[in-house]
């Protein structure tokens, strides 16, 4: 794969207040693959997210997309570049249906009024492009779906919008077994299909099962960036835990990533 | 609205001839259909304890009653989707009602004098919502506050009275008791409301953005609403048409004044909207629920006025009507009863 990264992020910091949560992180996402973003409970995977998704302003770095230098200040712009994000906690609205909640927020209206057909045909159409079979009625509200059913509900409208990157903020954390199991075949789809995608999990087995990179962070520093081919278990593990393994990772706890 | 099923799995239909009457049930609302049930109770019990319930005259004084109160309801209803309240209606209704009959008498025309009234009514509903957006105040904390700030304001404006007199001009008579069609022009400017608002709701994205920010609104946040803005104009929204209210109240009395007519409904309008299917939490609720409540109200307290049932009688059912509304709603959304409600 000689492609140059879709999104590219260059000496990233970011603070909430006094406490810096991001320090001079670099990040490369690329087409066609899965990028797995590891690290412990609370190094920042989160928040790195939602600086890429324009939902938390950077204090310093750069923005690339395409190889160009880009300002993202909000989640419209974001989008507009084609990022899509599934947040940790979805973002659904219970008390919408699947269509509307698909549609949340760049409804398709023809004149004043919204166009539901269209916006029902799109929907149905994207769901079944990725195979969904675990949906009864597009019209559902998403209150009276399974864990699983909401997470591909977030990921398709995630993928509605033609979107060059999608993120994935621990899909799988509050999944069962088999629905674990077809969330990350849709994930593996999507890259397939000549997505960028990148995945955070804390599953190591489910970050080897589908990703092509693993980039792992350590108290909000970026540890190391690899082929996942590159590496085994116990050194994704000692990156994620010690910020370091070997020849990989961080120089004595606060230098530069390797 | 279709629905599509998307290769539903086998054994996952359910049987067509059950589905379809649910179906049916769910389009006109099983709350809905309950507001009916109870609306044919009321007018067959008083139709048949007192005769002239459904005299025409009477008929007619429920209407404007309904007119009133309606309009507050309607979008108390618009608040409440937005997940908060706004309890300085009633209040911005007797501003409305003092500034429409002073502009008239300084004025004589009534257009401007109107016209006045419903910019002084956006305007209060601007001061709710930069309060609550930017001051962070609760919604029922701000409106509480401006619920006495504004009736003082109509006082101080009216000096506790009544001003001017305005029926003896067309335009305010027009209004007052006039008719359109067979129908009095009150029903119109609400029927006009009414649909305006049920169509923003149900068939524009403004009106879907709305029920998401009352659904989640961090959801709503990260799809990149402004919910800052929508707070606003929904406030705004409610301050225009208290206006409009209030404009109504000094026509069917001929004077404006500042409480007389208008205090209290603010709790009407409430208890309308939590009957017609509103959850408190935001993200449920409908025009035509709203208005099938106030109706019943409406009903309801006419009825128990012409048996002679006191007034004071009267507000204890209302307030216990309220309780019982907002009980059903939240029994139904499954809260469990542990510490505060959210
Ligand atoms: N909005 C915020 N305000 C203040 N601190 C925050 C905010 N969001 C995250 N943090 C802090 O930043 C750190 C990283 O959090 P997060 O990005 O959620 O970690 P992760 O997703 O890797 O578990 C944590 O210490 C967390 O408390
Ligand atoms: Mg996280």
């Amino acid at each position: 794969m000689s492609q140059g990264p879709v999104l590219e992020l260059r000496g990233i910091d970011k603070s909430f207040g006094p406490v810096q949560v991001l320090h001079d992180v670099a990040f490369s996402v690329y087409p066609g693959e899965v990028t797995a973003l590891v690290g412990d409970n609370g190094a920042g995977k989160s928040t790195l997210v939602k600086c890429i998704g324009g939902i938390h302003p950077i204090d310093a770095g750069e923005y690339f997309f395409e190889g160009e230098k880009v300002q993202v200040n909000g989640p419209r712009d974001a989008a507009a570049l084609g990022v899509e994000i599934v947040y940790q906690d979805l973002a659904l609205c219970d008390n919408l249906d699947i269509v509307q909640n698909m549609f949340l927020g760049r409804e398709r209206t023809s004149g004043l009024v919204l166009d539901e057909a269209m916006m029902e045909e799109m929907a149905a159409k994207t769901l079944a492009g990725l195979s969904v079979r675990t949906v009864k009625s597009l019209r559902q509200q998403v209150s009276s779906l399974s864990g699983g059913q909401r997470q591909t509900v977030a990921i398709a409208k995630a993928v509605l919008w033609n979107s060059k990157v999608v993120i994935l903020d621990e899909p799988t954390a509050a999944l069962g077994v088999a629905q674990t199991a077809q969330v990350l075949e849709l994930v593996r789809r999507l890259a397939d299909n000549g997505l960028a995608v990148v995945l955070i999990s804390h599953n190591m087995n489910d970050v080897f099962a589908v990703s092509d990179r693993i980039a792992a962070l350590y108290l909000g520093r970026m540890a190391a960036q690899v082929r996942t081919s590159d590496v085994t278990h116990s050194q994704v593990v000692e990156l994620i835990t010690s910020g370091r393994s070997g020849e990989l990772g961080l120089r004595n706890g606060n230098g530069a990533a390797s | 609205m279709t629905t599509t099923s998307v290769q539903a799995g086998p054994g996952e239909q359910a049987p067509e001839s059950r589905r379809r009457l649910g179906d049916l049930i769910g389009a006109v609302g099983a709350q809905n259909l309950i507001l009916v049930l109870a609306i044919v109770l009321v007018v067959v019990v008083f139709g048949v304890i007192n005769p002239g319930y459904l005299a025409w005259a009477n008929i007619r004084v429920i209407a404007d009653a309904v007119t009133i109160a309606g309009l507050l309801a309607v979008v108390q209803t618009v608040v409440i989707i937005c997940g908060a309240l706004d309890i300085s209606v009633g209040s911005a209704t007797g501003v409305a009602s003092v500034v429409s009959a002073m502009a008239f008498t300084a004025t004589q025309n009534a257009l401007a004098s109107m016209g006045l009234a419903i910019v002084v009514g956006l305007v209060l509903g601007l001061v709710n919502g930069v309060i609550i957006v930017y001051g962070r105040v609760n919604p029922v904390i701000a409106t509480l506050a401006t619920l006495a700030a504004y009736r003082g304001f109509a006082q101080l404006l009216s000096n506790g009275a009544a001003m001017g007199f305005v029926l003896g001009d067309d335009l305010w008579i027009f209004i007052s008791r006039g008719s359109l069609l067979g129908l009095p022009t009150l029903m119109w400017i609400l029927a006009a409301v009414a649909l305006a608002i049920h169509l923003l709701l149900k068939y524009t994205d403004i009106g879907r953005n709305i029920y998401a920010i009352g659904g989640n609104d961090t959801a709503a946040r990260l799809a990149g609403i402004n919910i800052n803005k929508y707070l606003i104009a929904v406030y705004a929204l409610a301050g225009v048409v208290s206006a409009i209210a209030g404009i109504i109240l000094t026509a069917r009395t001929g004077f404006g004044h500042p409480t007389s007519g208008s205090s209290g409904l603010e709790l009407k309008a409430i208890t309308a909207a939590a009957l017609g299917g509103c959850a408190l939490a935001g993200g449920k609720g409908g025009v035509g629920g709203t208005l099938l409540a106030m109706v019943l109200l409406g009903a309801l307290e006419n009825g128990l006025t012409l048996n002679n049932i006191s007034t004071f009688w009267q507000n204890v059912a209302q307030g216990a009507l309220l309780v019982i509304a907002v009980v059903i709603q939240q029994r139904r959304s499954g809260e469990r009863a542990v510490g505060l409600p959210t």
